[in-house]
């Protein structure tokens, strides 16, 4: 299992709303793939998957506020990859 | 589409008067050049009259129908970048630096600020004293938003950028409620009293280009 995980943004930025899920829990993503973007006050951030896998589960939807280094998903990783 | 000059490493292109949608595929292929390790790419350009609406905007930011926007010929996109509602029209300038993050320490607030900044040097250079704001992005003239500034970002690659507003009809401002703030916008060209030369302020904000170069490097 992977978590995708809201990354550091910069100095100051402590947290960011999720505006955009691209993948829905049993879809099937590629490494490097866009998975989910996130919106601060001014600036969109899309959110590339680290994994090749499915995703098993969307932790915060579309619109709720997660903190840095919050997960935000879990990919189940395909054995394959790894 | 007009390739204006290379500085330092960096390509200018000036697309003039384009729609929307078409700057915005270009953005888009200029993403990719600089994730494959192109050079940044500064794309300037005015947009026929059109509403965009970012990720934190909805429709309450509009102050006038759809059907009414669509009467006179204005467009209304939804659109990727942070920030409310924005307007673009002819006699605005656009710049969408495409720009690695990665020589902005992976910071959206550092090259936020770092293009409020460019955009105040750029209106110094007009005689106009323009400030950051504390609770607003951009540069304001005393109380009035002159330039906009939202970004989108993609595998550390930024997208959009700033919106200067040099001889734009501030009245189509009235149709939306700006950055969902009650702010009130101004131009260089009302702030000076008369138009101001297009081609001039682009010469500028090429020149600025050179020290964005030179402190993305630090």
């Amino acid at each position: 299992m992977n978590n995708v995980i809201l990354p550091e943004l910069g100095e100051g930025i402590e947290k960011a709303v999720v505006a955009c899920w691209n993948y829905k829990v049993g879809d099937v993503i590629k490494k490097d793939d866009d998975i989910v973007e996130v919106v601060t006050d001014k600036a969109t951030f899309n959110i590339a998957c680290e994994v090749r896998g499915v995703v098993k589960e969307i932790l915060v939807k579309e619109g709720h506020e997660a903190l840095i280094g919050q997960p935000l998903a879990i990919i189940e990783s395909d054995p394959q990859e790894s | 589409m007009v390739e204006l000059k290379q500085k330092q490493d960096c390509q200018v292109i000036d697309l003039g008067l384009v729609e929307y949608k078409k700057a915005y595929d270009f953005q888009k292929e200029c993403v990719q050049k600089v994730l494959n390790d192109h050079d940044p790419i500064l794309i300037l350009c005015e947009h026929p009259a059109v509403l965009t609406l970012g990720r934190l905007a909805d429709e309450r930011h509009l102050l006038t129908p759809r059907d009414e926007l669509q009467k006179q010929g204005i467009d209304v996109e939804f659109i990727d970048r942070g920030g409310e509602v924005t307007l673009h029209s002819p006699g605005q300038l656009v710049v969408y630096p495409i720009v690695n993050l990665n020589n902005f320490d992976k910071d959206l607030h550092r090259y936020l600020h770092f293009l409020e900044e460019v955009a105040i040097d750029l209106l110094g250079k007009f005689d106009i004293v323009a400030s950051r704001s504390s609770v607003n992005t951009g540069a304001w003239v005393g109380p009035d938003k002159i330039v906009s500034v939202g970004i989108g970002v993609r595998k550390w690659i930024s997208y959009h950028g700033m919106a200067i507003n040099v001889n734009t009809n501030l009245n189509l401002f009235s149709l939306i409620n700006p950055c969902g703030l009650d702010v009130k916008m101004t131009s260089m060209a009302k702030i000076k009293g008369q138009p101001v030369n297009m081609a001039e302020v682009k010469e500028q904000v090429i020149n600025i280009v050179e020290a964005t170069r030179r402190v993305a490097r630090t």
